[in-house]
């Protein structure tokens, strides 16, 4: 009996192995950058300008870290939504049994694709393909990266909204069905809105993607901290600082410890959406 | 008569969205194996990088790869199926387990580079590993833990009851109808979660990025305790801090395309044996 006892304690041991993790990565990015919130003051957070490096003033504002990953994630999905549904609707509701046996892996696939090589695609390809058509100086800039990380969000929300429309129960199609309406307006008015909930989720799920991807943007987004809301200017976001900027900097000062604030607040940002969408799935999740 | 007109459109406006989504996707990977197959060559697969990375080989950066995949699959793969095995068969619904499949999602929506960020602190820094193979690895690992986790716990649901039942209604202690009833037809679907965890772990860049790799090594690693180069970090550092970006070109397409070529494998193997491992239970349901 004690064999059964150590095994089933040796699993136990296993599963909160993930509940360990999180609470160390919460308590490892305050114990690096917590100290920054008393000196030089979490005040400096609230500032317009990201000038860590400097021989006058260091400025740690977040605001243009904060705006430049918000334009890419509301870019992003702007251009991802609509690709992502329509093709879910697609693959759910229209296309044959063959071609979504073809269809869905293909596009698993691209859930695959490393985010570098995503990123050097971008670089390459993209980039020059923008910069020429809105006659730019560079094509460096928050609309590529907002198109390769739409790219990027894409399986996820055609994966989950997929779920969702076949998740939409029978009796609902019959009954509408039944009542005369054509296939378009069953689709419309009842599928969609039983499944919308899902969809919803889907959506908050790729946007917890797009925010913290880190190597496209460092790539494609030209990298200036500056506040702007147009599309065609150069971007940096809070995972490009990071990655950026954490090679360089000496272990202990204060641009570390900001590094890690800026964690912290995109740790919290993912952690805030993932919440979201999980708790929207769970509660309209289960209609049959 | 309008509305099936209306139908028709429609249907070809969602079959256009699809198959442009399908249209990009092929063009990335064909342009990468356009330009990337001229450059594979033996010397390229096995030599060191020479002049700055625009000539030689990638050799160090594919071993760097292999390590440190390896090294996250080894801590992950184990602790994610005895996770898996404990959250199927043995929690009960209550405030721990659903403590741990909150941690679970937590983790998985983690960005990679807060777990750059997370293993610089811990592994690199408070353990004192410095920037080395099993700072890297163990990141890595906890990164892909979820994803072995969640595929784990599908294949152990999708082995019927009775075989849990036949095994323990002849006296079987609980752990035994497990690993002789559950686990063996478990098992593939297992290797899904594995597989697509190597998938992942070998194309991560941000992760590595703070806690192990480096630019360019004159010798490969001799310990786990020691730096090494990887092939997304490879690419990165060719395609955009290159001095000379031009022509490094085929260096980069070349390490684009060996580093594409092992992640689709992978991919592609754990979608083909989820396909079959579904297909051969749900008859059985």
């Amino acid at each position: 009996m004690w064999k059964e006892k150590a095994i089933r304690l040796g699993l136990l041991g296993s599963a909160s192995v993930s509940v360990i993790a999180v609470a160390l990565i919460f308590l490892f990015l305050f114990r690096e950058g917590g100290e920054f919130l008393v000196s030089p003051g979490i005040g400096k957070l609230f500032d317009t300008r990201w000038i860590p490096v400097s021989f006058v003033n260091e400025r740690y504002g977040l605001y243009p870290l904060l705006t430049g990953s918000l334009l890419v994630t509301f870019l992003a999905t702007a251009i991802a939504v609509p690709f992502g549904v329509f093709g879910a609707i697609y693959i759910a509701e229209i296309a044959k049994p063959r071609e979504r046996e073809f269809l869905k892996p293909f596009i698993e696939i691209l859930a695959g694709i490393p985010s570098v090589v995503i990123g050097f695609f971008g670089l390459i390809i993209l980039a020059p393909i923008v910069k020429s058509v809105f006659g730019l100086y560079s094509g460096l800039n928050a609309l590529s990266g907002a198109i390769l990380l739409a790219l990027m969000a894409i399986p996820t929300i055609i994966a989950i909204s997929e779920d969702a429309i076949k998740s939409c129960p029978k009796s609902y199609r019959q009954a509408s069905l039944a009542m005369g309406a054509s296939r378009l307006q069953t689709l419309w008015r009842v599928v969609l809105p039983s499944s919308l909930s899902g969809i919803v989720a889907a959506v908050a799920l790729g946007m917890g993607r797009v925010i913290g991807e880190t190597m496209v943007v460092l790539m494609v987004t030209g990298n200036a901290a500056q506040i702007t809301l147009s599309p065609l200017e150069s971007v940096r976001t809070m995972t490009a600082t990071i990655a950026a900027e954490m090679g360089e900097v000496a272990f202990g000062s204060d641009h570390y410890r900001a590094l890690f604030i800026v964690g912290i607040v995109l740790l919290v940002f993912t952690f805030g959406l993932n919440v979201f969408s999980r708790s929207i799935y769970r509660r309209f999740g289960n209609k049959s | 008569m309008k509305s099936n007109r209306a139908e028709t459109l429609f249907n070809w406006a969602m079959r256009l969205v699809t198959y442009s989504i399908t249209a990009v996707i092929a063009y990335i990977i064909f342009d990468i194996i356009r330009n990337g197959i001229g450059v594979i060559s033996w010397e390229f697969l096995s030599g060191f990088p020479s002049n700055g990375g625009a000539e030689g080989g990638i050799f160090p950066a594919i071993v760097g790869t292999v390590a440190l995949v390896t090294g996250a699959i080894i801590v992950a793969l184990p602790l994610g199926i005895a996770s898996a095995i404990y959250l199927t068969e043995y929690g009960k619904q209550g405030k721990f387990i659903e403590t741990v499949r909150l941690a679970i999602v937590t983790l998985a929506g983690v960005p990679s580079i807060v777990f750059g960020l997370f293993g610089l602190g811990l592994f690199v820094l408070y353990f004192d590993f410095g920037a080395s193979i099993i700072a890297g690895s163990l990141t890595l690992a906890l990164m892909i833990l979820p994803t072995i986790i969640v595929t784990s716990e599908e294949a152990l649901r999708a082995v019927p009851r009775s075989y849990r039942e036949g095994s323990l209604a002849l006296g079987c202690t609980q752990w035994t109808a497990i690993r002789t009833n559950v686990l063996p037809y478990a098992l593939p679907g297992m290797m899904t979660g594995a597989i697509l965890g190597i998938g992942r772990a070998a194309g991560e860049t941000a992760p590595i990025l703070l806690t192990v790799a480096a630019f360019f090594l004159p010798t490969l690693p001799n310990s786990i305790f020691d730096q090494v180069m990887a092939l997304p970090y490879h690419l990165y550092v060719l395609a955009t801090q290159h001095p000379d970006i031009e022509l490094v070109r085929p260096m980069q397409y070349g390490t684009a395309l060996v580093l594409l070529v092992i992640v689709l494998v992978f991919n592609l193997g754990a979608i083909i044996l989820r396909s079959r491992f579904q297909k051969k239970f749900k008859s059985l349901h």
